[in-house]
């Protein structure tokens, strides 16, 4: 029996002190050996029909533990356990009981229809024939693609191959499913279809872990979120605990035009500020600075961009993004 | 998008021990890798174009120098190299696209034993390979004017069988170490001509140096040509037969030692997907 006695019945997923390293060599003539820490001693636990949400930046080990819970990687170290079977002593029993829908147009075969993909996996999972034909209906159903089966899903836009990811994930009902960036690249109305879809799933009783950029996203459906950054979880709680527990201060938006590295870093040290964060606009560059309340900086901010075009530069005020950014940075 | 689908309330799994659904995996991941296979361009024209190639120099070669073998000896071995040439690309090929694909993560979360996943994909490959054995047949009749007489038709359509499959399984021992190196397509070029030679697919192994015999015996195209040319031409196909499926036996046992190995490192070393 591979269940873990003391588990069963308490929590869904159970992660304590993973990590995870990758090995890689570096260099044509002279190989390196290099060792990254993806995952740095993550612990925590999801409670049966709980949604949980992992929220972090790229790089930040989201992937990482996903996969591993799904089986797909082994852990360097530490225990993971979903529905009390450990992932890597009973990688089958586990695999029968999660689904994983992951983000992106790929995953499926782009020369066989909608109906061939999931017919073909429905195999796999060894469902009943008799009952394959009306369940590939149902999850099609399900995910808006009724009538679109028989076509070929290369013809298919980035949105429906979506669906076609989420109608496979759920094809054998499991109980326990896992999200990687689901709404990652999917037009505004269908991001909110998979999000009502996982709603319902989440209402359904199912055990959800959803990985995801977006802020808006996790604060909508999560019941509990990580923030995870580096390696490490940074926050855990509720939505509302997590947006209460950071302190934002004044953000300072500066959209300016070749502001050199140099700058950003004398920005950055400057005293008030918690962080900067920039981003390519085009031609342009949006600075986000993070301050401490009441600090007085478009002054000496204008100083220090002095010979820079400066397009706009305003306080507002700050957003759950703001908070998401100012834990991802502290670390 | 509509409400979620009805709860389950029966279990939605095959009843009864995982070995029954085992087959019908197989068969699915050998049909549709075969359906997807056949619609390439790229798998049809290796099928069919090189061993026609091939066949042409081995046929024109035997008419210009009054060999004594008949055309269809060549043009057997053009056939057999021809599934040979799609299964050695077809598995380095088919799972590196998987991996383009991002379908090895899929298939290696479902909870189907890896072995047979792979096991339907290179069987569905081996199968497309008919296409040269027809092609090189047809070519020989049609062009060089081959005699298609068989001699023992039964023995001949149960070698094409054997032969496919133990290539096959002969393509799930490469596919499984084709998992592991993420460049396998170099190695899939490397393995493709020698092996023709080794093998007496154009040139009787009599004529091969003694040293490459061992090697040509624990190779399933070796004794799966030997038995189709005596299936065809005359002679005793069936210890040749009997060959093929120890080395097919040989090769599955292989093979699930292999995959399951590949499967370990795979996790350790995170080698599914492209990164």
């Amino acid at each position: 029996m591979p269940r873990d006695q003391q588990s069963i019945g308490e929590f869904a997923i159970e992660v304590d002190q993973l990590w995870r390293t990758y090995r890689t060599t570096t260099g044509t003539l002279r190989r390196h050996r290099l060792e990254i820490e993806a995952v740095r001693g993550i612990s925590l636990r999801v409670e049966p029909g709980e949604l949980f949400g992992l929220l972090g930046p790229n790089g930040a080990g989201k992937t990482t533990t996903i996969r591993v819970l799904c089986t797909l990687l082994l852990p360097t170290s530490g225990k993971v356990r979903v529905r009390g079977v450990d992932v890597v002593e009973h990688a089958r029993e586990v695999r029968r009981q999660i689904g994983y829908v992951f983000g992106g147009d790929r995953g499926l075969y782009d020369r066989l229809s909608a109906i061939d993909n999931l017919r073909y996996f429905a195999d796999l999972y060894a469902l009943e024939p008799r009952r394959q034909r009306q369940r590939i209906e149902e999850v099609l159903e399900l995910v808006g693609l009724e009538g679109r089966g028989r076509e070929r899903v290369e013809g298919f836009a980035r949105g429906m191959r979506q669906r076609l990811h989420l109608a496979r994930g759920l094809l054998h009902d499991p109980p326990v499913l896992f999200f990687d960036e689901p709404t990652i690249g999917v037009d505004p109305v269908g991001a909110r279809e998979v999000r009502q879809v996982i709603s319902d799933l989440a209402k359904a009783g199912k055990t959800i872990l959803l990985t995801t950029h977006y802020m808006f996203e996790a604060d909508s459906l999560c019941d509990r979120i990580a923030v995870i950054a580096k390696g490490k979880i940074v926050a855990q709680g509720t939505p509302q605990q997590l947006k209460a527990g950071v302190r934002v201060g004044t953000v300072i938006e500066i959209e300016a035009y070749g502001v050199p590295e140099r700058t950003v870093q004398r920005i950055r040290d400057l005293p008030e500020v918690d962080s900067v964060a920039t981003e390519e606009r085009e031609q342009a560059q949006l600075l986000t600075v993070q301050a401490r309340e009441g600090s007085q900086l478009t002054g000496r901010l204008l100083q220090l961009l002095e010979g820079v075009r400066v397009e706009r530069i305003a306080a507002r005020e700050p957003t759950l993004e703001d908070a998401y950014v100012a834990l991802v940075t502290a670390e | 998008m509509t409400a979620l689908p009805r709860p389950l309330s029966e279990p939605l799994f095959r009843a009864g021990p995982a070995p029954l659904g085992w087959p019908r995996m197989v068969l699915s991941g050998w049909w549709y890798q075969l359906k997807m296979q056949a619609q390439s361009g790229f798998t049809v024209l290796v099928a069919l174009i090189q061993p026609l190639i091939f066949a042409s120099i081995a046929m024109a070669d035997q008419q210009a120098g009054n060999r004594t073998l008949p055309l269809l000896y060549y043009a057997l071995g053009a056939g057999i190299m021809g599934i040979w040439s799609t299964v050695v690309f077809g598995c380095g090929g088919a799972l590196n696209w998987q991996r383009h694909q991002g379908m090895l993560e899929p298939l290696v979360i479902a909870p189907a034993p890896f072995v047979l996943v792979l096991l339907g994909i290179t069987l569905g490959t081996a199968s497309v390979g008919l296409y040269a054995m027809a092609a090189t047949l047809l070519w020989g009749w049609l062009v060089f004017g081959a005699h298609l007489h068989f001699a023992n038709l039964p023995a001949f359509a149960l070698a094409v069988v054997a032969t496919v499959v133990a290539l096959g399984l002969l393509g799930l021992v490469l596919g499984s170490s084709f998992v592991l190196y993420r460049n396998s397509n170099a190695l899939s070029n490397a393995l493709e001509y020698p092996v023709w030679l080794v093998c007496g697919l154009l040139v009787p192994l009599s004529l091969l140096p003694g040293w490459t015999h061992p090697l040509a015996y624990v190779l399933a195209p070796t004794w799966g040509v030997e038995a189709l040319r005596a299936a065809a031409i005359g002679g005793n196909p069936w210890l040749p037969l009997l060959w093929c499926g120890v080395a097919s036996i040989a090769y599955l046992g292989l093979g699930v030692v292999l995959v399951r190995n590949v499967e370990r490192l795979s996790r350790i070393h995170a080698t599914l997907t492209f990164q």
